[in-house]
């Protein structure tokens, strides 16, 4: 049964949406539209809109100054690989938690959680230490195992929620046709689970791609990730808004055009249980 | 229902993860015990001796203590309680049939994939800044004299720059659960005649019930470590500094490993207690 | 005989394959000031006359120092050349941390370097850090509004002068700002200038007994001084401005003076960012009616390579090319010699083209003024002007700043933020067993 509502108010909900969305989107066009301006033309006041003369000057000096190739395949090999490597872990110890609970399942789910309560400033100096002993520092593998570590209680947590909604009659049902552990995984419970695990992905990529502690900490040159690259336009000498803002879009860019496109999957899966 | 053999496949299966999480608890909250017990200043050769419950006692007695721990709640409560509120209303808009919710939800959503670094510095600079910034000639253009807000509103400026990131995420999880409840209910309640007030009340709000506290509960644990966003803008000046920061300025700027890990466990301490608070009615909710 | 042939080729092959796997590269840090960066786009006359490559890690101040002091303290190893200021050389040499410049090769020309550099860079007379450049503080001034408001700028100007001309010159509806000073929190921003303005005023941090003195009627007086010029006088929101706020500021015309680092004046002088590049004068730092003891700081960027690297050789070849005579050279062919990183050679100064520039003789003579010794009117137990060269220094300094910038922001007092800032530092010094 469909709700039925007056143009007039649909109406009004678009322009109310539609305005507010615009506010919360504006700091990130605003944005986007000063890298493309002039320093000058950056600070102006009264600020220019859409009338300057477009200029990729900026681009092109931040291109010179930093190998934003390199930082951006960092990122993406340290945020997938911290994703793959986390969801291969947390899969089944959700899965296991979710199916086969025992009185401890929850006590277990729950500590999992309170150890990402460890302040990481508190525990820089252990880590960067035995980092140093087994020579991980500015590697992407050490870096990618931080992250996966970091991040791997929320995607247990967000997975394990998602698959205790699979209604436990058809995995009974399945058994009943004599369905073993294997093809109970296989063909009834993964069909199922996919959108949750889709949208466990996503949300991990976009935690490691914006985690800016110890990306910054833990890495040089090599391993460097687009966190790395933008800590060193924070304040150049002189007018820089826009070439900041060049920076902030590169920066950026990659994870929002990721996050449009898979907006539907990522907001599918994002419930942490809180629908029953 | 569950076999024996079954059993036994799923705790291999949840071994993995334990493992690795209690490696990753353990052994560096092993070492920061250790060096808090510890006169430990790299800058001067690193291990001074052992001085017992010394950094314990000065960093509680510090003057800055207190006030971080305020600062802290603040800031974590600010964030919570604009995020909450405005990601209900939100969700609820959201909710209503218009044109264009697609391209709606994608502008609100943005900002969640903003880095933290990144936002901090578009905010300070291209915003906040009182001669250059936005909202510098948004002030003036009204006659206004701007406000300096990383100094004179310097709690407000953080609370809402955190809270414009985490704003999609309280919408998203929120506009979710709402979808989810059942229409016709709602409908009913409409046709009783129950204003618009009342049926948000008993109807609405107890459905987020759940949704709400899994908001809280997952934010608070990313807010409790935020860093990037005073580091790029105030550095813990104009009572900004959390217990976080405090730590950082403990370990990084003074260089006093022991002071700053002592510091380490009391905010382990304190965010076990506050989560083992929030946990308590999650693990309610999760029961149910 | 084919096979014989063939064997010399594929040995060449590998030799040529192996050498390039051993092509050597360097991880340089440095921070994101515009003359660094212009060094990096230089560096690739380095690697073609080296085959030595070059990996870059530009960081803004605060990150880079943070950065660099957690590896060298762990022994990280993940720089090779590092850039460094006057106030981490000598304690990190002390410590063994560094790698002793005394094997640059004759060409260098050691002695070249300006003596206040090499003795601030240098720890028992050994030199640990190659001076990139260096700099004191001075007053910049707009001689157009000097003119408009009938004041003539003395060349060693009082602070009851500099007071004056930033009545004169405030200008609320123009948004002009009589003077532009640092207000932003940090042992290396605002610190640095209050520490000299206390200077000049004759107080001092610590007695010989390392007893923190902040609670002195000298430091009242001048951390008063410089909020009422910064109330009166100041931009809005100058407890968030530091060097690069300032920088801004000036070269869109809105400050009367900015005293600040030397190394400012071919920023503010370069007409392709400055609005005001033909109308500023520069003037030594001020001292106070009746004290002989001007407000200039010193301090030098300089390159070091940490203790411990694979690669000392490489590091060294790159610290020679980088603080070479020929690099200021090479940059003055390329941009000009007003670019050319100023205040680390007495050759510079000696050059009669690097003389026309405006500033020059002003930088020099107020990096001779500094003395790093005896950095305030009474006998202090620490070296350094700006900055108190002991470990501890960064940590007290930066939490001292906040006070003086919540001070700033008018959320205290002087007497207020001064007492805090007593008690704290008397705090950090307990803990750090003085």
């Amino acid at each position: 049964m469909a709700r039925s509502v007056t143009t007039q108010r649909k109406s009004l909900n678009t322009f109310i949406a539609w305005t507010i969305g615009l506010l919360i989107f504006f700091p990130i066009l605003w944005t986007i539209l000063t890298s493309f301006k002039t320093e000058a033309q950056a600070i102006a006041d009264p600020p220019v809109w859409f009338f300057f003369d477009w200029t990729l000057e900026n681009y092109r000096v931040v291109q010179e100054r930093s190998n934003y190739s390199r930082f951006l395949w960092n990122s993406i090999i340290i945020a997938g690989g911290s994703t793959i490597l986390g969801m291969i872990i947390a899969i089944p110890a959700a899965w296991s938690m979710a199916f086969v609970p025992s009185n401890r399942t929850k006590d277990i789910l729950l500590w999992m959680l309170s150890t990402k309560m460890l302040p990481a400033v508190g525990v820089l100096y252990p880590i960067y230490l035995i980092f140093i002993r087994f020579g991980l520092l500015d590697t992407r593998i050490g870096l990618t195992l931080v992250l996966m570590l970091i991040n791997l209680p929320i995607m247990v947590w967000m997975l394990y929620t998602y698959f205790k909604e699979i209604p436990g009659e058809i995995l009974e049902a399945a058994r009943m046709d004599g369905a073993g552990l294997k093809e109970e995984i296989l063909y009834v419970l993964t069909p199922m689970a996919i959108p949750g695990i889709a949208s466990t992905v996503l949300l991990n990529i976009i935690l490691a791609w914006n985690e800016a502690f110890w990306t910054l900490n833990l890495t040089a040159a090599r391993a460097a990730p687009l966190t790395a690259f933008i800590a060193s336009y924070s304040s150049p000498e002189g007018l820089f808004y826009a070439k900041l803002s060049a920076a902030s879009t590169m920066a950026i860019a990659p994870i929002l055009i990721l996050g449009w496109f898979s907006q539907k999957q990522l907001v599918r899966g994002l419930t942490f249980g809180a629908v029953k | 229902m569950s076999t024996k053999a079954s059993r036994s496949a799923a705790r291999l299966m949840l071994a993995p993860a334990v493992i690795l999480l209690l490696g990753w608890m353990l052994v560096p909250l092993t070492l920061t015990l250790i060096f808090s017990f510890q006169r430990y200043l790299p800058l001067r050769g690193g291990f001074q001796g052992w001085v017992g419950f010394e950094n314990y006692v000065r960093f509680v007695t510090s003057s800055a203590f207190w006030p971080s721990v305020q600062a802290t709640v603040i800031i974590v409560g600010g964030v919570l309680l604009i995020t909450v509120t405005l990601g209900i209303l939100l969700a609820i808009l959201l909710d209503q049939p218009m044109w264009g919710q697609g391209m709606v939800r994608i502008l609100v959503i943005a900002p969640f994939f903003v880095m933290p670094t990144v936002s901090g510095l578009v905010w300070k600079n291209m915003f906040m800044d009182p001669n250059n910034g936005l909202l510098s000639h948004l002030w003036r253009s009204v006659g206004a004299d701007p406000i300096i807000w990383l100094s004179d509103a310097s709690m407000l400026s953080i609370i809402l720059i955190v809270s414009w990131q985490w704003l999609p995420f309280a919408t998203l999880i929120l506009l979710t659960a709402i979808q989810s409840l059942d229409s016709e209910q709602l409908e009913a309640a409409e046709m009783d005649g129950a204003p618009m007030l009342s049926r948000f009340w008993h109807i609405i709000l107890p459905h987020l019930a759940r949704a709400i506290t899994i908001v809280i509960l997952i934010q608070t644990i990313f807010l409790l470590a935020i860093f990037a966003e005073i580091f790029v803008t105030t550095q813990g000046s104009f009572g900004t500094r959390t217990l976080t920061y405090l730590i950082f300025q403990r370990v990084l700027e003074s260089q006093n490993v022991g002071l700053g890990s002592a510091g380490g466990i009391y905010a382990v301490i304190l965010a076990n207690i506050f989560a083992l608070f929030l946990m308590r009615i999650v693990g309610k909710n999760l029961d149910r | 005989m084919r096979l014989g042939k063939s064997l010399v080729a594929s040995t060449a092959l590998a030799l040529i394959a192996a050498s390039g796997a051993y092509a050597q590269t360097l991880t340089i840090a440095t921070v994101n000031n515009g003359d660094m960066i212009r060094m990096q786009a230089l560096s690739g006359a380095f690697t073609e006359a080296t085959g030595i490559n070059l990996e870059w890690v530009i960081l803004e101040e605060n990150i880079l120092r943070q950065r660099v002091t957690q590896d060298i303290a762990t022994s990280g190893g993940q720089f090779d050349v590092m850039t460094i200021g006057m106030y981490e050389a000598p304690i990190w040499a002390e410590r063994g941390w560094l790698v002793s410049l005394d094997d640059l090769p004759e060409d260098y020309d050691i002695d070249d370097i300006l003596p206040a550099m090499r003795a601030g860079l240098s720890h028992e007379g050994t030199l640990y850090a190659a001076p990139f450049y260096g700099e004191s503080s001075m007053v910049m001034y707009r001689t157009d509004l000097m003119e408009a408001a009938g004041l003539e700028m003395p060349e060693e100007p009082t602070w009851d002068d500099i007071a004056e001309a930033a009545a004169a010159m405030t200008d609320r509806d123009n948004n002009i700002n009589g003077i532009c000073i640092r207000g932003r929190a940090g042992w290396g921003e605002n610190m640095a200038f209050i520490t000299t303005v206390a200077n000049s005023f004759g107080a001092r941090w610590f007695n010989e007994d390392w007893e923190a003195q902040l609670d002195s009627p000298e430091w009242l007086e001048a951390v008063t001084f410089y909020n009422d010029l910064l109330q009166n006088y100041g931009p809005p929101g100058a407890a968030n401005n530091g060097f690069n706020e300032n920088l801004t500021l000036f070269q869109q015309g809105r400050c009367g003076m900015w005293i600040d680092a030397t190394v400012a004046a071919s920023f503010v002088t370069n007409p392709s960012d400055s609005t005001v590049a033909d109308s500023v004068g520069f003037a030594l730092a001020p001292n106070k009616d009746g004290l002989d003891k001007r407000a200039n700081w010193l301090w030098a960027w300089a390159l070091a390579i940490p203790a411990g690297t694979q690669q000392e050789e490489a590091a060294m070849e790159f610290i020679n090319w980088a603080t070479s005579k020929d690099y200021l050279e090479l940059v003055a062919e390329r941009e000009g010699w007003a670019n050319v990183p100023p205040g680390s050679r007495s050759s510079l100064y000696e050059n009669p083209e690097y003389a026309e520039v405006p500033f020059a003789d002003m930088t020099l003579r107020s990096i001779n003024a500094a003395d790093p010794n005896n950095p305030t009117v009474d006998p202090v137990p620490y070296v350094g002007i700006q900055f108190v060269a002991i470990p501890e220094w960064a940590g007290i300094g930066t939490q001292v700043g906040q006070e003086f910038s919540a001070m700033v922001a008018g959320q205290q007092t002087p007497e207020q933020a001064l007492a805090r800032a007593q008690a704290l530092v008397t705090d950090e010094m307990e803990a750090a067993g003085y």
